[in-house]
């Protein structure tokens, strides 16, 4: 049988403890253009997937695995994901 | 003495390392495709540089994925000497194989230069008295940040796991002399066990008349336990 596809957002980011230099570099140019009020940039990658629903207990486990074996380096990124529409 | 170099799509040092291996040393040296599952036996596993699948995703994170590397890891495990250079170490790194992973360089820059390198005591085949105080290796890269949590960098140090450190040409690990922001300077390490070994400099880019050093082959000498030529 066929399952219904669900579209995912994942989002990966650089962990607050981890130096992320293109953050930075992003921030200071902000700056740069006169904006004063800015306090932190961080910048990390925007991830969409698109997965057969299966079981919706099983879903969180499926994309979970996705985002810590590959998606994401536990080691220097922290993810989340959302559900963007069924 | 025979050594393999693996090759990625993507992987453009690998011809240095098999020259290096081939000529630099005069050892048997040959290719292993990253689509093969066995290894075969071989005394070294050199994981090039390059940019495999593009540095897709996370440099590395793709290769670390390639049928070749469940083999690479069976043979680290077994206690296969294997040798991460550049990108190859960033594949090391996200298989797992060494701790902590690369980052984009602090200064935003693709640093290409030849540093100093203080050589550190890292056991039995890196270490200053095999080496010397002191290494200039060609550099290049993008993404050769070194970053580790304290608990991890801590047991690095503890354990003697750093292979070297950006350095100035006096042997003083500064900030000045740190080409990419890498964690206390750290150039190259090793795994707890003493068999893994990552580096962003390239001793396969240090063995000719033509490189701007020839300190490559004391390294992969060192790693190999070869003795040094009788008229050096």
């Amino acid at each position: 049988m066929s399952w219904p596809t669900v579209k995912i957002h994942v989002f990966v980011t650089p962990k607050k403890t981890v130096l992320d230099p293109q953050g930075e570099a992003v921030g200071h140019a902000l700056h740069s253009l006169g904006w004063s009020d800015l306090r932190q940039v961080r910048v990390g990658k925007f991830i969409e997937l698109e997965v057969d629903a299966g079981e919706e207990k099983n879903l969180d486990d499926r994309i979970d695995q996705y985002c810590r074996d590959l998606l994401s380096n536990p080691v220097i990124e922290d993810y989340r994901w959302e559900i963007a529409s069924r | 003495m025979k050594a393999a170099v693996l090759q990625f799509p993507g992987s453009n040092c690998d011809q240095d390392a098999l020259a290096a291996l081939r000529d630099g040393l005069g050892i048997e040296a040959g290719y292993r495709w990253h689509k093969e599952t066995t290894l075969g036996d071989f005394d070294l596993v050199v994981v090039p540089g390059g940019f495999s699948y593009g540095d897709y995703l996370r440099c590395g994170a793709i290769a670390r994925f390639s049928p070749i590397m469940k083999a690479v890891v069976a043979f680290a495990e077994r206690g296969g000497k294997v040798l991460g250079i550049c990108n190859g170490f960033q594949i090391l790194c996200e298989a797992g194989l060494l701790p902590g992973a690369l980052i984009v360089n602090d200064c935003l820059e693709y640093r290409c230069l030849t540093p100093h390198l203080r050589v550190e005591e890292a056991g039995p085949l890196f270490n200053p008295a095999s080496l010397g105080p002191l290494l200039r290796l060609p550099i290049g890269h993008g993404e050769g940040n070194y970053r580790i949590a304290p608990e991890g960098l801590a047991e690095l140090k503890a354990n003697g796991q750093v292979l070297f450190r950006y350095a100035d040409a006096a042997g003083r690990v500064t900030e000045a002399a740190n080409p990419n922001g890498s964690i206390d300077n750290i150039a190259g390490i090793r795994n707890r066990a003493g068999n893994v070994f990552g580096m962003m400099p390239h001793p396969d880019r240090a063995f000719a008349a033509y490189h701007p050093s020839q300190d490559g082959l004391a390294v992969f000498r060192s790693l190999l336990e070869l003795p040094a030529p009788a008229h050096a």
